[in-house]
């Protein structure tokens, strides 16, 4: 068994949420936990879904395997095995994967004692897929809106999807999303590049220190975050990211039904114009 | 139970030192600009304190440049609607600056109506991004730090010319490039999709999205990381990095027991920086090869047997 050379003394019994220390165990390095073993059923099941919903497929090429939802015609019923029950067993298993792995991150947060940001900001990816194949079908009244499981196939219900609202750029939150998934990465390469900058400075040169960091970011703009408020900027950056993009999906459709760049014909009816 | 725990979000309570005047320059560098000062609501995020700046030639010409090229975009728009400031405002996510049409071909200065002013203000931004590559460049080896922040923005300036400059040369055509405007931009990423016969089926982009989203899912999974260990100093990163405290290590370990697998204190950066890099780097390479190489990425898709032919 891997252990890493400090590892030994982490390893302590407790922080479970459920199950006490019946599941309180490793394998390798793995922790297990209650939620450990749900996880490894929803994912094991729901793997084995999926290659069963590509063995009744008509393509093994990895690209192309896809697992549909039902027809919009299905409506928000169960639907038969081969006509989309698969694509709502897989989701349901994902959905039952997602949670317990969250809830077992709150579990080895608790054992570590650290704090719990990891498992909350998981959830905001959780609740974004919660939208799109929840959320979003039930307003909509029928599950075929959800998108399929495929590599290529989900990418064609994207753009399908985005043309069905004529320009889907012009979506509000759909600009916010992509700019803060923009920010975040450019954040992500300065602190990447700032901390590997202070800490392979060049041959000769000592290591340097934060206040280089803070120096150099005042030096170039005028103001730095901070070594702590820079992973909070880049957390919020990440999770505004998710949050509006679930924003942007749940509301065409359900809010608005038209092209998206109709919508923004309000702005130019204003009565403040004269 | 669970019992309510704190959990590191903002500042509480912000303390006020004396301001920090940064590292002393060597001799031959300008003095740092502007009297620093506190800004409360900045404290609650990060560091309270703003400024002081170093300007530098580079500096006080890139942003000279930057300038003039914004100045010639926003004249033009209010060109466009007859010099009404209430026209200009009300219309201003509508209005563009475009390149010149194809009939100009990639001649170096058509008339100044027909695109020469996107010429000239693609000329002003360009030498003002390229001076800020350069000011990057000179601050840090000046504080005796390595090049990598260079390094990355050199990467989205390559992504930058491949779009306004690289492709249009290749294409033999300035009216390739993408206008300057709000909507304009984005008519132009949706037209150039539907042209080239849908970028979903573009490799390279499929792989520029995928850093992307990669890019937020570290710094999301980073970022929360060192939150959640901050209760042990884990934000004192280089410090962590040469003598691993207790923060490294339950940062490590909740990675490893999650997922089996964990970075180091110094190694999540290089994580970092290569996926943030790769984004514009893939991402340019994507758009070089649409209409130079690959006309229909469709076409290419079916042959390749990944799309079905319609």
């Amino acid at each position: 068994m891997a252990l890493l050379s400090f590892e030994r003394k982490y390893r302590v019994r407790g922080g479970t949420l459920i199950g006490g220390d019946l599941f309180d165990f490793w394998v390798g390095p793995f922790y297990v936990g209650f939620f450990g073993v749900t996880t490894a059923i929803f994912a094991s099941l729901g793997t084995a879904l999926i290659v069963y919903g590509a063995a009744l497929g008509d393509t093994w090429n990895i690209w192309r395997i896809s697992i549909n939802p039902p027809d919009v015609e299905n409506g928000l019923a169960l639907a038969p095995i081969r006509a989309g029950g698969l694509w709502q067993a897989v989701t349901f298993c994902a959905l039952g994967a997602f949670g317990s792995w969250a809830l077992r991150e709150v579990e080895i947060a608790r054992k570590l004692g650290i704090g719990i940001h990891v498992p909350v900001a998981f959830s905001f990816a959780i609740g974004a897929y919660f939208t799109l194949e929840v959320v979003r079908p039930i307003l909509m009244g029928s599950w075929g809106y959800a998108f399929p499981y495929g590599i290529f196939s989900h990418l064609e219900w994207v753009s399908s999807t985005g043309y069905r609202y004529i320009n889907f750029h012009y979506n509000p939150a759909h600009m916010i999303a992509v700019s803060f998934f923009f920010t975040t990465t450019f954040a992500l390469a300065l602190h990447g590049s700032l901390i590997l900058s202070a800490a392979n400075p060049g041959k000769g040169e000592a290591m340097k220190t934060p206040e280089h960091e803070d120096t150099f970011f005042r030096d170039i703009i005028g103001y730095s975050v901070g070594t702590l408020g820079i992973h909070r900027l880049g957390l919020f950056l990440a999770l505004a990211a998710v949050l509006f993009s679930a924003i942007c999906i749940v509301i065409s459709g359900p809010v608005w039904s038209q092209g998206w760049p109709e919508w923004w014909n309000w702005w130019r009816n204003l009565p403040i114009w004269g | 139970m669970a019992v309510a725990t704190y959990q590191n979000l903002f500042t509480q309570v912000q303390v006020r030192g004396p301001v920090e005047l940064g590292v002393p320059l060597p001799p031959g560098n300008e003095e740092r600009v502007g009297e620093p000062w506190f800004s409360y609501l900045m404290g609650i995020l990060g560091n309270a304190q703003i400024g002081p700046i170093y300007l530098g030639v580079t500096g006080v010409l890139s942003l000279v440049f930057g300038f003039v090229a914004f100045e010639i975009i926003g004249l033009n728009m209010l060109a466009s609607v007859n010099w009404s400031p209430v026209q200009f405002i009300r219309q201003l996510p509508w209005l563009s600056l475009n390149p010149p049409g194809p009939e100009y071909g990639f001649q170096i200065l058509p008339p100044l109506q027909q695109g020469g002013w996107w010429i000239i203000a693609g000329f002003f931004l360009t030498v003002s991004v390229i001076l800020l590559f350069v000011r990057t460049y000179v601050r840090a080896r000046t504080l005796g730090l390595g090049t990598h922040v260079a390094w990355s923005f050199a990467a989205a300036i390559w992504l930058y010319l491949v779009l306004g400059f690289i492709r249009p040369a290749l294409m033999g055509s300035w009216s390739e490039a993408v206008p300057f405007g709000i909507f304009p931009h984005l008519d132009w990423v949706g037209s150039f999709s539907l042209r080239y016969g849908n970028l979903f089926y573009n490799p390279f982009h499929c792989l520029s999205i995928a850093f992307l989203y990669g890019s937020t899912l570290l710094f999301a999974m980073h970022g929360a990381t060192i939150l959640a260990v901050s209760r042990y100093g884990g934000e004192r990163e280089l410090e962590q990095i040469t003598d691993r405290g207790t923060a490294s290590e339950r940062a490590a370990l909740f990675w490893r027991w999650t997922m089996g697998f964990n970075a180091t204190m110094e190694s999540v950066h290089r994580w970092a920086w290569w996926f943030a890099v790769l984004t514009p780097l893939t991402g340019g390479i994507g758009i070089l090869i649409t209409g130079t190489i690959v006309d229909d990425w469709h076409a290419w898709a079916v042959a390749h047997h990944y799309a079905f032919s319609l």
